[in-house]
């Protein structure tokens, strides 16, 4: 009993850990689109950031400056996408694709020409790397079953940027839902005219949001190269960007729902790790690929309107003429 | 604030716009290529020797055009009716699914049969994958682009597992299908000139970059010659209109994603049955990607893409090249003078028309 349970604690806590990257991206992607603006570059911003974060933290040797130089760079890609998107009003996926290109082909070419290892940066090590921090009572509370051991098995004992990213789904909660910015900036991403018509600037709004979600996308990628992988390796986002999109259709552009989403994707991926090979009651072996493609799959079906409607915000996409 | 602005003349709209932009991405590359230490001038001679100096050089180019002109038509097909395919890769994959399916199934036959069917089976298999976010934008109100997306990677996920679970050869340890037998497998362009009498050095341009030129003439005449293509471009241009017009948007998305997804699934034709006679994962290697930089560039008009395709061979051939002689300019330099032609030929498209705008209509106001 006792050997599964600490199984299942087990699996939770490395579905925390896969579902962080997902997480910021994800939010990242709900303040760009509840804007209006669609962002499919995620997934570079977050592989820029991660190789700035990586290189970053080799050369101060300082995980925090990994962090600051990881969060500059992705936001100076999210001010490229904003100046094309919402400056020149050019097509929003278009961008994003050039973006996460731009990403994927400097990370590698400087990732070779600075260290020589084919693109990868040395591994990450001492102040270098993100320590796991243990939360206080972590030790005490192990001692009492069930809640304290989850305390101290999953809640405590993950690096910091795991603690900023679970801060920022309150967070963003309270921005969206209980300030004036949030008001205006749900409003301009459902019609952008009404916002201008009331005095307030949807250029200077929409810029606001990019640049938090080039916040976010800097924490997530910092995240995966200076605290899980220890070391930036070429493409190391693997498509989590992408995913994260997924998450945010999954969880209808709502932020406590995209803590959700990212935690089942996160399951799924922990579990696909652990089904490899092994048979299931009933249904009996699962290819891997199959687990791998359900957060896709279900995202088609969900976006379908299949099973309970995903509608993105009115105005996303659409880039504001101000003349019209 | 902004007065309106002159009309461009024909030629700067068609010519000089994209000319600009290329020039500019590709001043921007040699500016990456300068931070990292070395000559853009050596760089780019290098590159242009390695892609055409030589006559394996050109073969090796041609046969990238060949990917890039599918990529590339693919995409455009899909803008002209106001969508944007960017499930290319995917398509491509499953489009490879049919050719190998067809090829394994039908290699002990001719030639003459085995190679139509295993082409067809190439493009109805992408079509099929195109098709289906088509018919789930038209009917059911998910945007093509993210539904594109995820059918990357599912259509990657169901490769892999049809390559190890299913096309596997029993005691094969790499994911792959059987080599095909001879009838399913593409003459080398070197064969096919052997035919005649011709020599030509070796290299894995093969018959299919003859099919790519046959397909540029195919969309041209659709896009610009049918009642279909033109179907298709007032959908893109005004869905509205066309629905008075009595033009159904909704067929117009579905039959679209699927020639375009056809065009993307014929990809497979050069690589699965051209160069690799057999099916392999990632045998697409972004090259759908690469695609919508083609149509980009090429604005969507089949000449535009032969043109914009032979350079991003030239690219690609001379970057292999070039990462062979400095090996710090590896070739990711590729994918990143393709992310600064998208990013200036596609998104920061406009950027210089107002001011080529003033700047032409003074002129044109001086000489009167």
């Amino acid at each position: 009993m006792m050997e599964t349970y600490l199984g299942l604690l087990n699996l939770l806590d490395s579905t925390l850990r896969l579902a962080i990257p997902l997480l910021c991206a994800c939010l990242a992607g709900l303040y760009s689109e509840r804007s209006g603006v669609v962002d499919i570059g995620l997934e570079g911003k977050m592989l820029a950031a991660a190789f700035a974060a990586a290189a970053g933290a080799i050369a101060f040797n300082s995980a925090m400056m990994g962090l600051l130089l990881g969060v500059i760079v992705s936001v100076l890609l999210a001010l490229v996408h904003g100046y094309a998107c919402i400056t020149q009003r050019g097509n929003q996926i278009v961008t994003g694709i050039a973006i996460n290109m731009l990403a994927a082909g400097l990370t590698a070419l400087l990732g070779n020409a600075w260290y020589r290892e084919g693109g990868r940066t040395p591994q990450l090590d001492g102040a270098a790397r993100f320590g796991d921090l243990t939360l206080p009572f972590a030790e005490a509370a192990r001692n009492i079953p069930v809640i304290g051991t989850f305390y101290a098995e999953v809640i405590s004992g993950h690096p910091l940027p795991v603690y900023l990213a679970l801060l920022a789904v309150p967070l963003t909660f309270f921005l969206l839902y209980r300030t004036r910015w949030g008001l205006r900036l749900r409003a301009v991403g459902e019609n952008p005219a009404a916002v201008d018509t009331a005095g307030v600037s949807v250029a200077r709004l929409r810029y606001s949001a990019v640049i938090v979600c080039g916040i976010l996308c800097g924490l997530g990628g910092t995240y995966i190269a200076a605290a899980q992988a220890a070391i930036f390796l070429p493409n190391m986002t693997a498509g989590k960007g992408f995913m994260a999109l997924a998450a945010l259709i999954f969880a209808k552009w709502r932020p406590v729902a995209a803590l959700g989403a990212c935690l089942l994707f996160g399951l799924l991926e922990a579990m696909a790790i652990r089904l490899e090979g092994v048979p299931l009651p009933v249904i009996g072996q699962v290819p891997v690929q199959a687990i791998q493609a359900l957060p896709y799959l279900l995202t088609v079906i969900l976006l379908a309107g299949f099973v309970g409607r995903a509608i993105p915000p009115k105005a996303s996409g659409i880039p504001y003429v101000k003349e019209r | 604030m902004s007065a309106p602005l002159a009309p461009l003349p024909r030629w700067a709209d068609l010519a000089l716009i994209p000319l600009i932009n290329v020039t500019l991405a590709f001043l921007v590359s040699g500016l990456v290529v300068l931070a990292i230490g070395e000559s853009p001038l050596e760089a780019t001679a290098i590159m242009l020797r390695g892609a055409l100096g030589f006559g394996e050089g050109i073969g090796f180019t041609l046969y990238y055009t060949t990917n890039f002109i599918f990529a590339g038509l693919a995409v455009a097909v899909a803008f002209h009716a106001g969508l944007f395919n960017i499930g290319g890769e995917g398509q491509a994959m499953i489009g490879g699914v049919g050719a190998a399916m067809a090829a394994l199934l039908l290699g002990t036959m001719p030639s003459i049969v085995a190679l139509p069917a295993a082409i067809l089976a190439s493009a109805l298999f992408g079509a099929a994958w195109g098709a289906i976010p088509g018919w789930l934008q038209a009917r059911r109100g998910s945007h093509v682009v993210i539904t594109t997306i995820m059918f990357n990677f599912i259509a990657s996920a169901l490769l892999v597992y049809l390559l190890v679970d299913v096309f596997r050869p029993p005691g094969l340890m790499e994911p792959s299908s059987r080599v095909f037998d001879a009838g399913a497998k593409l003459p080398f362009m070197a064969q096919a000139a052997a035919w005649f009498g011709l020599r030509m050095p070796k290299s894995p341009l093969n018959l299919s970059f003859i099919v790519a030129l046959v397909a540029c003439l195919f969309v041209w005449l659709l896009i610009y010659r049918s009642r279909l293509g033109y179907a298709f471009r007032v959908v893109g241009a005004n869905p509205v209109a066309a629905r008075y017009a009595g033009i159904s948007p909704e067929r117009m998305t579905i039959y679209a994603m699927a020639i375009s997804g056809a065009l993307a699934g014929m990809m497979a034709i050069n690589e699965i049955l051209g160069v690799q006679h057999r099916l392999i994962v990632g045998f697409t290697s972004g090259y759908g990607f690469v695609g919508i930089a083609v149509a980009l560039m090429g604005r969507a008009h089949p000449g535009g893409i032969i043109l914009a395709a032979l350079l991003f061979g030239v690219l690609y051939q001379g970057g292999t090249e070039l990462a062979f002689d400095k090996p710090t300019i590896t070739r990711d330099m590729i994918v990143v003078i393709q992310g600064l032609v998208i990013l200036f030929a596609g998104a920061l498209e406009f950027m210089f028309r107002p001011a080529l705008s003033r700047l032409l209509s003074r002129n044109v106001a001086e000489s009167a």
